[in-house]
């Protein structure tokens, strides 16, 4: 547990306070807890219902002290996690006061009356601070003679978090957790007396993005998962620091593992980026990579049958290396490796193949982003504490609880502390956006007088969707003095950019068209030279793949139905000779010419860079795996073809990148491209935007039900004039389409703009791309279902 | 001693409760004096005049009054608490039906003294007759120009509203108060911030007790010099006592503080015919029981205080020889049970478990060492719960084991309460 008031940023030197406890004298910031001052000098006093995070409520009264202000005793013992140290303070904790000692053991014994004798077959046996601390502070025998109170257990209050509300002591984390951080407010507690209990609204579950962080925090086995219960026992399992590896957030994270087999995973702290939270996508889906699909052999396919058949690793080594090299390659790492794979990656292409044609990037994107990356995000140092100080944030094709929820906490603490300014720039205002207090602009030149030199600018990658907005971004920025941050969505972007996966870039920010920058690397990799055109980027590559000009190409994790134009994507690995990496079995695995399977975040060690270019380091978890990690194929590929890459492992990747050192040459310029008008739509047309659900149907979170079933429902959003020109009303089936296929979803009338439509971009009843095969701004038809 | 009638004066005339009968009484004049007044004037009148809230505490009116930071743009709040759910108390509700315009009247005269332009009431649920009582009183005193813009032609403007509670004991309390009133569970709030600065929606806020604010008029009418002039050094004035239980003449009694319950009995026709008093609540059931050997203790503050009470809401409830203590306590203990809010750990956990224990020993059930398990369970509660409802629920348990232990041995001795409690009833021997 955090220690101090962790992120409370210490502007000045914090003014100190000097207090005795228990004859020990303590100096602390003022505004300190008597709990958390006692921590400071290794002096545990028991409690429940405080943590660190939350705002005090003295509510189980198991902290309870002797205190004494300037010579005058309270006349009763005080929570010594509601009451800060002032100066002179004599404190008595359990340790040096007989009555404080008798409180604590008195509230221990309250506890303990009502509380079931589950400890053999609960969850939280063997990390439950009421168990331990019944230990410490409670009495070996018990002297209630009468009847505990019971209720029917457990009841599910969502579909992943179930409650036992007879051990709950009703500390009230939950719900404050809830309420002060999540700002989801589905439970909360009802009834009186020994009958008080958390509950549920019922036509309103708990549906929140953030709701297994109550599980963690709960204090006693009350709140459980619905996947993890009944699993395992905490002393059985093994535990690692890990990171997430979902999202650009890059959470610190813990993985369970007994028996060489993930159980479950908790946040980890990190004050700087995480706090003690994350989301639900990162707790529970993990169990991809244990999918039924998951690869296990090399495959390669068989020129006579035409199909995949298992294959020695020598044998696929050598068939890829020899595809490889026999006409122009290209790679395509995809947006989700570690720093260390992604650099080995761009290392491959260029020294290995000797071509700039890779790109990184497995989603829409612009020759515009392409500048802007280079020009504004490679090596930027803008971070979570920018959010903490800034005065206030623009959220441009953001919608940062569905895209990053962590930022999304972070901008929420401050919007909460400090009244922070938020406005977001979206069709609608979303619930995520509602909860940050955002005040909701539709177009980007409705803004300008929103910002201040202390305006802090997120922009996500969607921007790219949209031609010309990367540039006005720049543009408002550099007359306002505001900072720009780039957030994308997927955990490895950030550290591809670093790492020079993309045509435009060398790694560390060296431009490809600046030669000292070229023979800098070219010395540092021991090679002669680098190649020096700029390289094709991920749609022009398929383009080449699709017409012949590119013969073959090596891909990471890549989705056809993740770009823009999914039909050439097709066209390109039916015709190129195809060398795939992959965890599972998928569109690219289903037409490649050679697979290899690799190994899943869990059984390899790296580095994620998350948004801020921070390093989010992990360590393996299943430590006896015989997978194989992309950075080892390569490798083994390099050799064969007679490149050496000569990096062992990620730690030597890492060691390599390091030294490379910072660019201080000159930076690619800002992209300048003008703004394009949307397209008018006519009646019975409207303007596409999309964008994903945090929980949606991600391959990264195949086979974990009880999560999915959080997901929000699909639904079409119009503005009612717009609804009403079409014919349909709220809740009727409204379809969309495209030459290429439709959708149809009931309607949300939304307060929008008029002929402007919404659909999630990949959720259960709404995959824009197979469906429609368009992205946000397209111009689509709509109509009545009935 | 006599009595003092002030508030309950005109109780006998049937219209007191219309703004006719009101007026007619003298009502408002009070208000247009003090409307003329600075408004610190009248709180240095409060102060000086020594009125102490009268919801239990026994806080000095004035003083609160002053701890609401003037200039501070911020609004300020007037609530008036008439949540009187205190087992026993039985001043406040009769006062309303009897004549609401003194409360309102003296609503005015405390928001204007604070600098608040927005009063509530907040009454207990379930006194429904009560509830529409005080709402034609505050819709006649709009009509007349009293609350709303502009009052009296004075320029202060003053809003009202009756909010009826939904009926919880916890609710009296004056933060849980604050969340009821702001739509939320009631359950006491973490002090500080206290109300004076941070109370109904964050705002400074006054929070008094009905016959507190009703005294108001009164005191300023009749000046400092005669309001001190009844009662004893520092608790001054008149207050309601309101008497029941075996008593031949239950009721509210109006004197200045400081009388006897000696002297109350005298007023009130005495103990029940035949019988003889045996305990009694000074303040409600939440303050330790006095026995009869505390007839002559003085009731103020200082007095029951010495005597190891709590004058509280003088609510005298007087119980006679035919009650089993046991049995007494059980049912008090049963409502806090009820009444525990939950939020904190002894005071839920508490009570749930000593009423289990009082079930046995009234069924005599149990040993002696259960009574010092009592003893022990109170002391783990007393001071260490969130707030006073919780040291209230240990009161009749560790006084009434003070005076009647020998009782409680007597249930387990027999195996059974050795009382027959139709005795302890007022219909006893009515039918027999
Ligand atoms: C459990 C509990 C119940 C209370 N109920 C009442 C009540 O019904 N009426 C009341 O005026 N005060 C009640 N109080 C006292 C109030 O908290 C508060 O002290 C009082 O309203 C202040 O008014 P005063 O200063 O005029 O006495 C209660 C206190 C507690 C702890
Ligand atoms: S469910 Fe857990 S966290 Fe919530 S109130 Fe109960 S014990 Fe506390
Ligand atoms: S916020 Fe992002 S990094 Fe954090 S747990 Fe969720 S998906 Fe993972
Ligand atoms: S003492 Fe605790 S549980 Fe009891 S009413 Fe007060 S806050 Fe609620
Ligand atoms: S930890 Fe202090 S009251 Fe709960």
């Amino acid at each position: 547990m955090t220690i101090t008031n962790n992120t409370e940023n210490v502007v000045a030197q914090a003014e100190m306070v000097t207090a005795t406890i228990d004859g020990f004298e303590v100096s602390v910031p003022k505004g300190t807890l008597i709990i958390r001052a006692a921590e400071t000098i290794g002096i545990q006093i028991p409690r429940f219902c405080d943590h660190p995070l939350l705002a005090p409520v003295g509510a189980c009264r198991q902290c309870l002290v002797d205190v004494e202000v300037n010579g005058r005793a309270f006349p009763k013992p005080q929570a010594s996690c509601t009451m800060p140290i002032e100066p002179g303070m004599v404190v008595k904790t359990q340790l040096s006061s007989p009555v404080a000692e008798k409180a604590q053991r008195g509230v221990m014994e309250f506890l303990l009356i009502n509380h079931p004798l589950d400890c053999p077959v609960c969850d939280k046996g063997g990390e439950c601070p009421l168990q331990n601390q019944a230990m410490s502070t409670g009495q070996g025998q018990t002297r209630f003679e009468g009847t505990k109170r019971t209720f029917p257990k457990p009841i599910n209050i969502s579909s992943q978090v179930l409650l036992d509300r007879e051990r709950c002591i009703l500390c009230a984390r939950c719900t404050r957790f809830s309420e002060q951080i999540a700002g989801d407010p589905f439970i909360s507690m009802s009834e009186r007396g020994a009958l008080q209990q958390v509950a549920i609204y019922e036509k309103d579950p708990f549906e929140s993005y953030f709701s297994g962080n109550t599980i963690q925090i709960c204090p006693v086995g009350a709140l459980t998962g619905a996947s993890y219960r009944f699993r395992a026992r905490p002393f059985d399992l093994v535990s690692t620091a890990t990171a997430c590896e979902h999202c650009a957030a890059g959470c610190s994270m813990r993985t369970d593992v007994r028996r060489s087999k993930v159980l479950r995973r908790l946040a980890g702290d990190d004050p700087a980026v995480n706090e003690e939270w994350n989301c639900d996508k990162g707790r529970w889906a993990f169990t991809y990579a244990t999918a039924p699909d998951r690869l296990t052999t090399p495959l390669i396919r068989n020129e006579m049958s035409g199909e995949l058949v298992p294959a020695s690793w020598p044998e696929a080594i050598a068939v890829a290396a020899a595809g490889l090299s026999k006409s122009r390659a290209a790679v395509l790492p995809g947006g989700r490796l570690t720093l260390e794979e992604v650099y080995t990656y761009q290392k491959f292409a260029r020294v290995v193949l000797g071509t700039n044609d890779i790109d990184f990037r497995a989603r829409p994107f612009s020759a515009e982003e392409s500048a802007f990356l280079a020009s504004h995000v490679v090596g930027s140092t803008i971070s979570n504490a920018d959010i903490d100080s800034a005065d206030s944030v623009l959220l441009i094709s953001f919608e940062a609880e569905e895209e990053s929820p962590i930022i999304f906490l972070r901008i929420r603490k401050q919007v909460m502390k400090r009244a922070l300014k938020v406005g977001t720039v979206a069709p609608f205002l979303t619930p995520g956006a509602s909860k940050l207090n955002a005040m909701l602009y539709h177009s980007i030149t409705e803004i300008e007088s929103f910002f201040t030199n202390k305006s802090l600018i997120l922009v996500g990658e969607r921007a790219a969707q949209t031609p010309g907005l990367l540039s006005k971004v720049i543009e408002i920025a550099n007359s306002s003095g505001a900072k720009i941050a780039w957030i994308p969505r997927r955990a490895g972007e950030r550290g591809a950019i670093e790492a020079g996966a993309i045509g435009n870039l060398l790694p560390l920010g060296r431009p490809v068209s600046n030669a000292t920058a070229r023979v800098d690397i070219a010395a540092a990799w021991g090679i002669a030279s680098l190649p020096s055109g700029p390289g094709l980027d991920t749609l022009e590559i398929l383009k080449s793949a699709a017409t012949g000009q590119i013969g073959a190409l090596l891909i990471g994790g890549l989705d056809p139905f993740d770009l823009a134009e999914p039909a050439i994507a097709l066209a390109a690995l039916d015709s190129a000779f195809v060398v795939s990496l992959e965890l599972r079995e998928s569109e690219v695995t289903k037409r490649a010419n050679v697979v290899f399977p690799v190994a899943s975040v869990t059984e390899k060690s790296g580095t994620f860079l998350n948004w801020e270019g921070r390093e989010r380091g992990f360590e393996q978890v299943l430590k006896d795996t015989t997978r194989v990690s992309d950075l080892r194929v390569l490798t083994m590929l390099a050799e064969a073809l007679a490149a050496p890459l000569n990096l062992r492992d990620s730690v030597s990747a890492k060691a390599e990148f390091d030294s490379l050192g910072e660019w201080d040459g000159e930076r690619t310029p800002a992209p300048s491209e003008p703004i394009v008008a949307a397209p008018t739509p006519s009646a019975g047309e409207a303007v596409l935007i999309t964008w994903r659900m945090l929980l949606d149907l991600g391959s990264m979170q195949d086979g974990e039900a009880n999560l999915a079933g959080t997901a929000r429902k699909a639904n079409v959003k119009l503005a009612a004039e717009t609804a009403s020109e079409i014919g349909v009303r709220d809740g009727d089936l409204v379809r969309v389409s495209t030459e290429a296929g439709s959708i149809a979803l009931p309607l949300e009338i939304t307060e929008m703009p008029v002929r402007v439509v919404w659909l999630p971009e990949n959720s259960f009843g709404s995959q824009i791309r197979r469906s429609l095969r368009v992205t946000s701004g397209a111009l689509v038809r709509i109509g009545s279902e009935a | 001693m006599k009595l003092t009638p002030v508030l309950s004066a005109n109780w006998d005339q049937k219209d007191l409760f219309t703004i006719d009968g009101y007026r007619r009484n003298g009502g408002y004049s009070a208000m247009k004096k003090a409307l003329a007044m600075e408004p610190a004037a009248i709180i240095s009148l409060i102060k000086e005049s020594g009125l102490r809230g009268r919801g239990g505490a026994g806080f000095p009116t004035g003083l609160k009054w002053s701890f609401i930071p003037q200039g501070d743009g911020k609004p300020h709040y007037l609530v008036v608490n008439a949540d009187e759910s205190e087992p026993g108390t039985c001043k406040d509700m009769p006062l309303l039906l009897a004549n609401p315009h003194v409360l309102i009247e003296g609503v005015i005269i405390a928001s204007y003294a604070i600098n608040s332009n927005q009063a509530f009431i907040y009454v207990r649920g379930e006194v429904v007759h009560v509830v529409r009582r005080l709402q034609q009183a505050v819709a006649d005193a709009y009509a007349a120009g009293l609350l709303g813009k502009n009052i009296d032609g004075k320029g202060y403007d003053l809003d009202l509203v009756i909010h009826a509670g939904a009926g919880a004991y916890i609710c009296g309390e004056e933060t849980a108060l604050l969340d009821s009133l702001e739509g939320f569970r009631g359950q006491p709030r973490l002090r500080p911030p206290f109300p004076a600065i941070a109370g109904l929606y964050a705002c400074p806020t006054v929070i008094n007790n009905v016959e507190s604010i009703a005294s108001v008029p009164a005191i300023i009418n009749g000046g400092v010099a005669w309001f001190a002039s009844m009662g004893t050094e520092k608790s001054k004035g008149f207050t309601l006592y309101s008497l029941s239980g075996h008593v031949k003449q239950p009721g509210q009694y109006e004197a200045p503080l400081g009388i006897t319950l000696r002297e109350l009995l005298e007023l009130s026709g005495g103990v029940r015919e035949g019988h003889t008093l045996k305990f009694w609540t000074p303040g409600g059931s939440s303050t330790p029981l006095f026995t009869a050997e505390h007839l002559d203790v003085p009731l103020d503050y200082e007095g029951v205080a010495s005597a190891g009470s709590m004058l509280g809401t003088k609510a005298l409830q007087i119980f006679d020889e035919t009650t089993c203590i046991v049995r007494a306590v059980l049912r008090w203990s049963e409502f806090y049970q009820h009444e525990s809010c939950g939020k904190c750990t002894p005071c839920r956990e508490g009570t749930y478990w000593l009423v289990q224990i009082l079930k046995d020993l009234e069924a005599g059930k149990g040993t002696e060492e259960d009574l010092d398990k009592l003893l022990d369970l109170c002391d783990n509660i007393l001071g260490r719960a969130f707030c006073a409802l919780g040291d209230g629920a240990t009161s009749p348990i560790t006084s009434s084991i003070k005076y009647f232990r020998s009782e409680y041995i007597a249930h387990l001795t027999a195996g059974q309460c050795p009382f027959d409690p139709v005795a302890s009833t007022l219909f006893a021997g009515v039918n027999a």
